[in-house]
């Protein structure tokens, strides 16, 4: 038990003295948790429309401005022909072309049917399909509203159609605000990397140097040396952590709303599941050139599949199963949940077994591998 | 009792293509200065790390101080002190933490083993606070010293402690290993420096994993079989393929400003030598009998 303490103060001493660890370790994650959220953001805004109009109506010009003044688009130029439209994709300048053929308005009015041409640029699909989506719907809201629909030739006002109407109410997240999705994303995403990355880099180290052999001919244990290792960063984590939920509530205003203890709770179990992931990594390689690409191909793995980005509920099967295999998964659930919706121990139970299951597996996992290796 | 007993060690890495230890055997007695001498990958280290319990051999036992290196490692552990040849001390600690570090985990502290470094310590003491990183190569080696001391071990493996060290700071090493000598420390040291062969008490010369000959340094150059000659010429290029191209030489190779060879069975003496030599044109031709080194007995049993 003395040999630990004196591999901890040893540890921490060598934490404290690298300065550009140290900065990495708890400034860098206050910066990424201020820009990040305030920058990424999946609302498709500033759609470049080129709206040709070949038709030069009063009812044409009225469509235009609707466009103009909805706020999600913006007229980046009127092309005189579809070519030219065209063109203005094909530099990137215009993400969408509506070309408003001839006798627009005329046929509107005579025969109550009128096609237009919508040419959307699908390189960027979230874009494409939301801006399209968006554009469609301004041209129904139009539609509705035009004078032929719901004037009577005799100019009367004919009695509306019935239609329904949705009222939606935005529920935790009132305002349907981006960050609120992210910002304890990121909180996640900023204590993977404490716990997977630089543990296994720091092990290797020691391999990489060779400090590892002098360790080996003293009668340190095992077990002292991965705690003496594991101990150190879970504090650092749950450090990292705590400055997070401060930026969370001085920038955002966010507080979480569920149990704070519940939080910790889970943050504790995470970093242990992930701690034993950077230990498995420092078996496996024998320089922080490999251990920094392995870490690296599962964090691109847990960003991607955790739902961080997408939805796991839209992912096809074989992806939700990979996803139910990441621990990143669980613990961002459980944030939100937590913070956003304010769910206690109870409703994120298996969430919790889920975490535990991991600990046990990777660290065993781990353990078992370093016994093998020397 | 003896203090190391190494018995058919054998140990390969690939799978057996590379054989490092080649079936070997040697004795160590207690307070004794050993040497390893040997070419680099001549299996040198792999012998230490096998006798620190860092690697498993594949066959073969080995004992220190009477443990056996497999199964009472944790004795061992206790009582041996390992310089490994890269030095492997915390770079990004100081001087005084690197020590304390590694006495606190053998469970005792700085100064109740003072008496052991002092010498040592001392003239490293003036830097205590530096970072062992910035050391210069003979500091570093002197601190490594220190901490696989600092435990007051009864073996101290020494893995090539002069690779890289300047001459008087390898003069210095071998007199503080003197020392330690006279406080009963067995001492296992290896280096592929022949001249410091003869501060040993006894050596094992090493090549390609096997022992060619363990003996004192003074045994080993006194069974060298031959009278070994040195001759020097204006063209010491032409000398040594015309001493080559000679059938009564038995060996021949180049050291230093001279050549060193010795002779075969037959009956022609080196003054005939020397006047077939003379007679090819070689001028200011000297030849003169001398007193064989730990480097000619090496040479001649790498070639036998």
């Amino acid at each position: 038990m003395k040999t630990l303490l004196f591999i901890l103060q040893k540890e921490f001493r060598q934490i404290l003295r690298d300065k550009t660890i140290l900065a990495m370790m708890l400034v860098a994650p206050t910066m990424q948790l201020i820009i990040l959220p305030l920058a990424a953001n999946f609302e498709v805004k500033n759609v470049n429309v080129a709206y040709i109009d070949h038709d030069h109506s009063s009812y044409s010009q009225k469509l235009e401005n609707k466009i103009a003044s909805s706020g999600y688009f913006k007229i980046a130029g009127s092309p005189g022909s579809f070519k030219e439209g065209l063109e203005l994709i094909e530099y990137g300048n215009a993400d969408l072309v509506l070309e408003i053929p001839a006798g627009f308005e005329k046929n509107l009015v005579r025969e109550s049917n009128q096609k237009v041409n919508l040419s959307v640029d699908a390189i960027n699909g979230t874009k494409a399909a939301l801006g399209g989506a968006y554009l469609v719907q301004v041209l129904a809201d139009f539609n509705s509203n035009l004078d032929v629909n719901i004037k009577s030739p005799k100019n009367q006002i004919a009695a509306p159609s019935a239609k329904i109407s949705v009222e939606s109410i935005n529920w935790y997240n009132p305002r349907a605000e981006y960050k609120y999705y992210m910002v304890p994303g990121i909180l996640v995403l900023l204590l993977t990397m404490i716990g997977g990355f630089i543990t296994a880099l720091n092990i290797v180290k020691e391999k990489e140097i060779g400090t590892i052999e002098q360790i080996n001919v003293t009668p340190i244990k095992k077990w002292q040396f991965i705690l003496g290792k594991l101990i150190p960063f879970w504090i650092v984590g749950m450090i990292v952590f705590t400055i997070g939920l401060t930026v969370m509530y001085l920038v955002y205003g966010i507080f979480p709303t569920g149990s704070l203890l519940a939080l910790y709770l889970f943050a504790a179990v995470y970093l242990v599941a992930l701690l034993g992931l950077g230990l498995l990594i420092s078996t496996f390689a024998d320089t922080q050139l490999q251990a920094m690409f392995i870490a690296y191909f599962f964090m691109m793995i847990f960003m991607l599949m955790s739902g961080f980005f997408t939805s796991v509920d839209s992912m096809p099967d074989w992806a939700r199963t990979m996803s139910d295999f990441t621990p990143v998964t669980h613990f961002i659930k459980v944030v939100r949940l937590i913070v956003l919706k304010g769910a206690g121990l109870a409703d994120v139970g298996t969430e919790l077994g889920y975490l535990a299951m991991f600990a046990v597996v990777l660290n065993g996992f781990a353990i078992w591998n370093y016994r093998k290796t020397t | 009792m003896s203090s190391v007993s190494v018995k058919n060690i054998i140990k390969t890495y690939n799978k057996g293509e590379v054989k490092a230890v080649n079936d070997t055997s040697f004795e160590v007695a207690k307070g004794e200065l050993f040497g390893l001498i040997g070419p680099d990958g001549a299996g040198k280290t792999s012998i230490f790390r096998i006798l620190t319990t860092l690697l498993l051999a594949d066959s073969g036992t080995a004992t220190v101080e009477g443990f056996d290196v497999v199964k009472d490692y944790k004795e061992i552990q206790n009582i041996v002190g390992y310089m490994p040849g890269r030095f492997s001390l915390y770079q990004d600690l100081t001087v005084e933490e690197n020590l304390s570090f590694f006495a606190t985990v053998f469970g005792t502290t700085i100064e109740d083993n003072y008496e052991l470094i002092k010498d040592i310590y001392e003239q490293i003491k003036p830097f205590s606070s530096r970072r062992a990183g910035k050391l210069s190569g003979g500091m570093k080696q002197k601190l490594a010293l220190c901490c696989a001391l600092i435990h007051k071990p009864k073996v101290l493996f020494l893995d090539e402690p002069t690779t890289g060290v300047d001459v008087v700071s390898r003069k210095e090493f071998w007199d503080m290993l003197g020392k330690l000598k006279k406080q009963g420390i067995t001492i296992v040291v290896s280096t592929p420096y022949m001249d410091e062969a003869t501060l040993c008490d006894r050596i094992a010369l090493i090549q390609n994993g096997s022992i060619m000959s363990i003996d004192t340094p003074g045994n080993i150059i006194n069974n060298f079989p031959k009278a070994l000659f040195a001759a020097k010429a204006d063209n010491i290029y032409k000398l040594l393929q015309d001493l080559r191209a000679e059938a009564e030489v038995e060996s021949c190779y180049a050291s230093g400003e001279y050549t060193r060879f010795t002779m075969g069975h037959g009956q022609l003496t080196t003054d005939n030598v020397k006047s077939r030599l003379i007679e090819s044109g070689h001028k200011n031709l000297v030849i003169k009998k001398i007193i064989p080194g730990i480097e000619d007995c090496f040479i001649r049993l790498m070639n036998s």
